[in-house]
């Protein structure tokens, strides 16, 4: 696999970390079933996912990364924090 | 057919004309009590053990592809009960107990061979902790032995001692641990549970679960709808996409974990050794491969192989334990897709809809569960009770925060 940092171009799979599949954090400060839903269960899609990677041996950005699981195709990459400027 | 020595002279004799198909191709009734999802080395031995142990013979068991083609015929075979965890301890510890009285349970030949296993300890800390799993182990009733530097050159003198970034200081052996021949496991289960009158059934899809005011009532597949009261999914590598039938979203990544075998090579190793400053364990097969494997790829895929970073990593491992087999060749590898928990160890449990029962989450732990984990399941199917061995595999124990972390590595799946 290769990724398409936006800021840096097309790198090998080892200079990224996966930090994990990207979810919504839950809003309530207590112990809850969101709690335990959020850190624990996944919809573990065998298609496309939607995930979090750093490109930690590169410009150390944090991306959102749209690959599918069953051929490791990259789909789209963007840099995580204009995401979340863009979304408001 | 019973198979023996006679068997084999007899049918020598006689123009090998006599062997028999293992089991029956049998087309599915409308109607089953207890439904199977998956023929592989769990299903298979569930389906064994509902027969023998609980007289339960009206079984159906489903696959979507042909028996034993799935994790069962793509891990590295090693059997061992070297965990410190409850839980765990108390589970492997059964299985390898069912393991050591298997061929002659089923009359077949599985090859399973106690050659003992090595984990080797590279500091004091690391030492420390394996003394530790050793002494649960002991405790557990197994057989476990610490090993210093010197004796373990006795033992291993191709290891690189003279390694002075990962120097090692000895293992921590567990003399019943060994190898097995993997599909022979499937294959020996599939033929008891026939004979047994269970219906294997291969090419059968499972597309629909059937769900009536919170109970099961059959299943969808592409060979028909079929009824039963009482389903068992037992299909690791795609927990995730048939719970999600039953509206289920389990706490299940599914990760890929790549497997090596070299071409066949005159006996050098004759045990299980496992190196512990990498990711990376070896065996031999019989036919001479070497077989070892390493960690998982670290992102989630459903794809059956692997990406070159862990092969990378995998074969420097290997040259660094054991710079002789730096010239041996690759003949194939492979990747198999494992159900990974948050806390690394399966689940053996009901679920909130009545009639369903889920094996899952075998993480790299399946191969060497398979009896322990047809046992227990066909215990819960059975009689509705969690079977004493496998009590603490709950659905519900990471919200209940009861984790099994075997390797203290925290609530992530992929970090088991």
């Amino acid at each position: 696999m290769r990724i398409n940092c936006p800021l840096c171009g097309e790198r090998d799979l080892r200079e990224f970390y996966f930090k994990g599949t990207k979810l919504a954090c839950p809003d309530s400060e207590e112990w809850g079933a969101d709690w335990d839903d959020y850190l624990h269960n996944r919809d573990n899609p065998a298609g496309v996912s939607q995930e979090l990677w750093q490109h930690v041996a590169g410009c150390g950005v944090w991306l959102i990364v749209m690959r599918d699981t069953v051929s490791h195709v990259i789909g789209r990459v963007a840099v995580a924090k204009d995401e979340v400027r863009d979304a408001g | 057919m019973r198979f023996s020595g006679w068997q084999v002279i007899k049918q020598g004799l006689t123009g090998n004309k006599g062997w028999k198909p293992q089991w029956r191709k049998p087309e599915p009734k409308p109607e089953y009590d207890i439904i199977i999802i998956g023929g592989g080395g769990h299903g298979l031995s569930t389906a064994y053990y509902l027969a023998k142990e609980h007289g339960l013979t009206n079984i159906a068991v489903l696959e979507k592809g042909y028996l034993g083609g799935g994790n069962i015929g793509r891990n590295t075979t090693v059997v061992r009960a070297d965990y410190s965890q409850p839980g765990n301890s108390e589970f492997y510890s059964y299985s390898l107990k069912l393991w050591e009285t298997l061929e002659n349970e089923l009359n077949y030949n599985i090859m399973h061979s106690q050659r003992g296993t090595y984990r080797l300890f590279h500091s004091d800390g690391q030492r420390d902790g394996f003394a530790r799993v050793g002494n649960a182990m002991i405790n557990q009733g197994d057989d476990a032995i610490l090993f210093g530097r010197d004796e373990l050159r006795k033992r291993l003198p191709y290891l690189d001692f003279g390694n002075t970034r990962f120097p090692i200081f000895g293992a921590l052996y567990h003399p019943r641990g060994g190898t097995a021949r993997h599909d022979a496991v499937a294959w020996g289960y599939a033929r008891g549970a026939d004979q047994r009158g269970v219906d294997l059934i291969e090419n059968c899809e499972v597309t629909g679960i059937d769900i009536e005011n919170g109970a099961v009532c059959g299943v969808q597949t592409t060979r028909g709808a079929i009824r039963a009261k009482k389903l068992g999914i037992v299909v690791a590598g795609r927990s995730s996409q048939v719970a999600a039938m039953a509206g289920m979203r389990l706490p299940i990544e599914s990760h890929i974990l790549q497997a090596f075998v070299t071409e066949g090579l005159k006996p050098v190793i004759d045990t299980v050794i496992s190196f512990g400053m990498g990711h990376f364990y070896i065996s031999q097969s019989d036919k001479g491969g070497l077989v070892f494997g390493g960690d998982l790829d670290y992102y989630p895929s459903y794809a059956q192989r692997g990406n070159l970073p862990r092969a990378e990593h995998v074969a420097e491992a290997a040259m660094a334990l054991m710079p002789m087999i730096g010239k041996a060749k690759l003949l194939r590898s492979w990747g198999g897709i494992m159900d990974m928990t948050p806390d690394g160890s399966p689940i053996i449990d009901k679920t909130h809809i009545d009639g369903l029962f889920l094996n899952a989450g075998w993480c790299y732990g399946g191969f060497k569960a398979v009896p322990g984990s047809g046992f227990s399941f066909a215990h819960l199917l059975a009689t509705g009770n969690h079977h004493a061995p496998a009590a603490k595999y709950r659905l519900n124990r990471f919200n209940a925060g009861d984790l099994i972390d075997e390797e203290g590595t925290g609530s992530q799946h992929n970090l088991h």
